[in-house]
Parts: C-alpha cells; sequence; structure tokens
C-alpha cells in the first residue's frame, strides 16, 4: 500500500522535531572460548576476538543510520561475564584485562564495553573475589569499560556478603575517581534478577543461554511519547495509556528495522528489541515531563508511582505487540543525572530518595545515576544496595543501584558528569546507621512465591 | 536491485528550491517517481518519492544537500521506504 503524505511527516516529524533515535545497537560476544592458562594469551586471545566480530560494527551501523535518516546514537559490546574467564588470574592480572578490554573498545571506536562483570548472587567464586578487588582500579583506569554485578535473584535470596563488599568497592571506585567527580562509580551497577541480554549500559552484559554473537538494539524516545500526549490534553488516562502504546508500537517497529537490517549486514543473528524510555539531556526528552505532562506538577508529587506505572505498562504493551523479540529490561529508565525533569524535581524539593526507590517498584530499572554525599558510609552505601536488591526480590522484577557518592561534594551541590551522563543535585542520606545489620552478612533467603500479598 | 526512498525538504518558501533539489537528485542518478507539496504554517514542505541503486554510496548526495540547506535555509532528508513501511503498516 502507498504511504500517505501524513505517515511520511509523522515519521520526519519524529526524527527530526522529537529526537527519535535508536538509542544503542549492542554486539553481544561471548568470551568463553578464550579462557587459557596462560594469562598473557587471555588478553590477546580476548583482543583478538572482540576487535574482529566487531570490526564493522561502527562503520555499518553509520552507513544503515544514513540510509534511513535515523540516528542511531550509540554503538556498544557486551561481552560474557569477565568473572568466568578469569580462572587464576591476579587481581593485577584482571585489572589488566580491563585495560585491554578498553583499549579494544577505543580501536573500534565503540562507546561502551559492558561485561566486566560477576554473577555472585549466591555465591562468590574464586574468579568472581578476583573480579570484585580488581573493580574499584580496573573503574579508574580505564574509560569505556563498563560493570556490574548480580548480587541477588528471586530464587535464591540476597547475597549480602557481597552486598557488603559492594559499599565497600562504590566508596573506593568514588575515591580513587574523585578527581573527576567520583565518574568510577556511573560505569558500575548492581543488580537484582539481571537480564542477560540487556543492551543498555552500564549494566550489560553477554549472559549464558546466548549465542556466540548476537546484535541487539535499544530503543528509546521519551520525546516523541511527550509531544504525541502534548496533542491530546483533554483525554482521560485510558486514552493516554493508549496514545503511549501506539507511539511505542512506531518506535520500536522503525527500531526493528534498522537493528535487522545492521544484524543483517554484520552477518549476526538478532537478538532482542529494549524498548525503554531512556531519556537524555536534551529539551523534551525526559521521561519526568512525561510525567508531569499527564499531569503532575512536578515529578516526585502524589500521584508519580501510579503515572509511571501507566506508562511502563503501556510502553511494554506496544512493543510487545511491533516485535517479536522483546527482551532487555523494556520500560522505562529514570536515571537522576540524565533526565532534564528529574534534576528539576530534586531542585524543587518534589523528588526525594524514597520516593525514587518507590518509583523503581514499578518500572524497569533502579536508583540510576544518582550523586549522594561524599561523606556517606560504606554500610548506607550496601543498605541502600540491600533495599533496592529486596524491591526487586520480592517483586520478581529487574533492580539495580547505579549511585555516585561525590567525593567531596555535600547536599545541595550540583555535580557535573560531562557528556551523555549529565548532571545531577548531590543528594542526602538518612543520617542514622545500617552498620549492625550490613556487618552480619550471610544471605537473605529465597522468598515464598505462593503466598504473595 | 533498486530501491525507494523518500527525499523530505522542509523550510521558507522561496525560488528555485525544487530545481536545486531535482538537480543534485538527477547528477546522483536518482529518478523521481511522485513529488507532493504543500505549504504548513508558511513552511514549504515537499515529499519526494525517487528511485535509487541499491548499495550506493549516500555521502556524496548528503554533501550536495548540505550545502543547499546551508544556501537556502532548508532541512532536507531521504530515507528509505522501508521505514515508512515498517512504521506505520502491520
Amino acid at each position: 500500500m502507498a504511504i500517505a503524505f501524513t505517515e511520511i511527516q509523522e515519521t520526519i516529524r519524529m526524527v527530526q522535531m522529537e529526537s527519535l533515535d535508536i538509542r544503542t545497537v549492542t554486539m553481544g560476544i561471548s568470551l568463553r572460548d578464550c579462557a587459557d592458562s596462560d594469562f598473557e594469551k587471555v588478553k590477546q586471545n580476548v583482543y583478538d576476538k572482540i576487535t574482529s566480530y566487531a570490526d564493522q560494527l561502527k562503520p555499518i551501523a553509520e552507513q544503515v543510520e544514513k540510509e534511513y535518516g535515523i540516528p542511531i546514537i550509540n554503538k556498544r559490546i557486551a561481552i560474557t561475564p569477565v568473572a568466568e574467564i578469569l580462572g587464576k588470574a591476579t587481581v593485577d592480572q584482571a585489572v589488566e584485562l580491563a585495560q585491554t578490554l578498553d583499549k579494544a573498545a577505543k580501536k573500534l571506536g565503540v562507546d561502551f564495553i559492558g561485561g566486566y562483570s560477576a554473577l555472585v548472587h549466591k555465591g562468590i567464586s574464586k574468579g568472581d573475589q578476583t573480579l570484585l578487588d580488581a573493580l574499584p582500579r580496573a573503574l579508574s583506569v580505564t574509560e569505556r569499560v563498563c560493570a556490574s554485578i548480580s548480587i541477588a535473584t528471586t530464587r535464591t535470596g540476597i547475597n549480602m556478603d557481597a552486598v557488603k563488599q559492594m559499599g565497600t568497592i562504590i566508596k573506593e571506585t568514588a575515591e580513587l575517581t574523585k578527581d573527576n567527580s567520583s565518574i568510577g562509580c556511573a560505569k558500575l551497577v548492581v543488580f537484582c534478577n539481571p537480564v542477560e541480554d540487556n543492551p543498555f549500559m552500564a549494566g550489560a552484559f553477554h549472559g549464558a543461554g546466548e549465542g556466540e554473537a548476537v546484535l541487539s538494539v535499544g530503543v528509546s524516545g521519551p520525546g516523541v511519547v511527550l509531544n504525541a500526549l502534548k496533542r491530546f490534553p483533554n483525554a482521560d488516562l485510558g486514552e493516554v495509556a493508549d496514545i503511549i502504546k501506539k507511539t511505542a508500537f512506531k518506535i520500536t517497529r522503525a527500531g526493528e528495522l534498522l537493528g535487522r537490517v545492521v544484524a543483517e549486514r554484520l552477518n549476526v543473528p538478532f537478538g532482542i528489541m529494549d524498548l525503554s524510555l531512556a531519556p537524555t539531556n536534551a529539551t523534551n526528552d525526559s521521561v519526568a515531563e512525561i510525567l508531569e505532562e499527564i499531569g503532575l506538577e512536578s515529578v516526585g508529587t502524589h500521584g508519580t508511582i501510579a503515572a509511571l506505572a501507566l506508562m511502563n505498562d503501556a510502553v511494554k504493551k506496544g512493543g510487545a505487540m511491533a516485535s517479536s523479540y522483546v527482551g532487555g529490561l523494556s520500560g522505562a529508565f529514570i536515571p537522576v543525572s540524565e533526565d532534564n525533569g528529574m534534576i528539576r524535581g530534586i531542585e524543587n524539593n518534589s523528588l526525594s530518595l524514597s520516593k525514587l526507590e518507590a518509583m523503581t517498584c514499578v518500572c524497569s530499572v533502579g536508583l540510576d545515576m544518582i550523586a549522594l554525599t561524599g561523606d556517606v558510609t560504606p554500610e548506607t552505601l550496601s543498605a541502600i544496595i540491600a533495599d533496592e536488591a529486596a524491591i526487586g526480590m520480592i517483586n520478581k522484577k529487574t533492580t539495580a543501584v547505579r549511585v555516585i557518592p561525590v567525593i567531596g561534594k555535600t547536599e545541595g551541590d550540583v555535580v557535573e558528569f560531562g557528556g551523555l551522563l549529565g548532571r545531577a543535585p548531590v543528594m542526602g542520606v538518612n543520617p542514622f546507621s545500617s552498620a549492625k545489620m550490613i556487618q552480619r552478612g550471610g544471605r537473605i533467603p529465597a522468598p515464598l512465591q505462593a503466598l504473595i500479598n | 536491485m533498486k530501491k525507494r526512498a523518500v527525499v523530505s525538504v522542509i523550510g521558507k518558501d522561496q525560488v528555485g528550491i525544487i530545481a536545486k533539489v531535482t538537480n543534485v537528485l538527477a547528477e546522483n542518478k536518482m529518478n523521481v517517481l511522485d513529488i507532493s507539496q504543500t505549504i504548513l504554517q508558511d513552511f514549504f514542505t515537499m515529499m519526494m518519492l525517487v528511485e535509487i541503486e541499491s548499495g550506493e554510496d549516500l555521502d556524496a548526495l548528503l554533501q550536495q544537500f548540505k550545502e543547499i540547506e546551508k544556501e537556502l535555509g532548508l532541512t532536507i532528508s531521504i530515507q528509505l521506504e522501508d521505514v515508512f513501511q515498517a512504521m506505520h503498516r502491520i
């Protein structure tokens, strides 16, 4: 059927005025066959495999971007969780491997390489511990390496020994990168129930059950949804959900088309579509502003969670109809530093850390890109992680913590992270200690899933 | 294999827009199949359906469009037709 003039106009408007873009194409690469008893060889294998598989990722993505006139913002790589190939390596060697990954990412021109990761939700193996010990240094000497640690799942409970370590690791990473606004912490995510096919950083990794190499796509478009809603200021909430659903459908269809073309040209299978409303610092590209358009005076006020739940579900429904392979985290990200509306909410005092925690019960991820006061204790960080993990564990969903204790800053200061990572007002934490609970360690048992109330 | 693409031109109405754009297309051996044009809220809006050879290097074309964009204050884009089909057709 011929395409109508209005449809062409709509697509062009979405791209040119409402910042519709393909947020990321991520190539997942398995590194399991890179293990070797000689660590020098491991490094060489890893470098060679990544640079040969992803050699054409950037040029092909750029070519497709031109042909279809829709920008592909980030080109990224996700790899097998590195802890799985560390074997008997020392901490120093693990840091060297991170540098190897950084070198490969720079050579290929990709923005980030994710998968400096360990899954320790039930127990910590030798390789996992090496990786944990190496994390602060690895994150401070590299630019493009992203790390994620799984510390809890609904089936295993919460590994509080790992949670305890993560508090210290985040604090140490902040110290080591304090000359640069503690930026190292922005590349580290602590997960409960991580998904293994997530193309979004910093939590991306190429998990068990994935093939040799795969291409996944992350699509976004808060601007497009916001503008669609603006055209219907008097719609009731059922209609609002419908508008979001239809918009999500169109965004997903465009994303899947481009993703499939890139995958085909790279000669790797197409993985999943992750349709997540992920904000950027561009004007009108904000999840918080969508919530405000639904009818909140300032994000964080009463009704925020209901609006977020409505939006998140509508996004998933539209995406699920548009693509057969919707996966990843699909829904909405609510990072603070990358979302102008969220930043404003905190400055207005309408949005607090507790409200953000509550919001994570109904949306994709968790406490994301939140700047905390530099003097926060490791135990408090661990306790924040434990709270967030508990939300994910009980609700059978993914939650994550990516907080940045900015050394030398206190509540009310504003930190500039630069580029995509944006800027964030520093938030205070509850002054009362959680140290005794964290010191206990052990594992919080997995929850019963039958008597759910 | 030949492919179809949509060229869109948006900007302030003035003399010579169609001539300049179609000239570039002709230089790049792209056949124009259909043109529709309208004035929307004072903005000149033109959509053209063109036929291009598959695998064609778009760099030269985009570069030439950029010059016209600068000269006449327009926004010109080219997108393969598939993207409209994918977004608006189930």
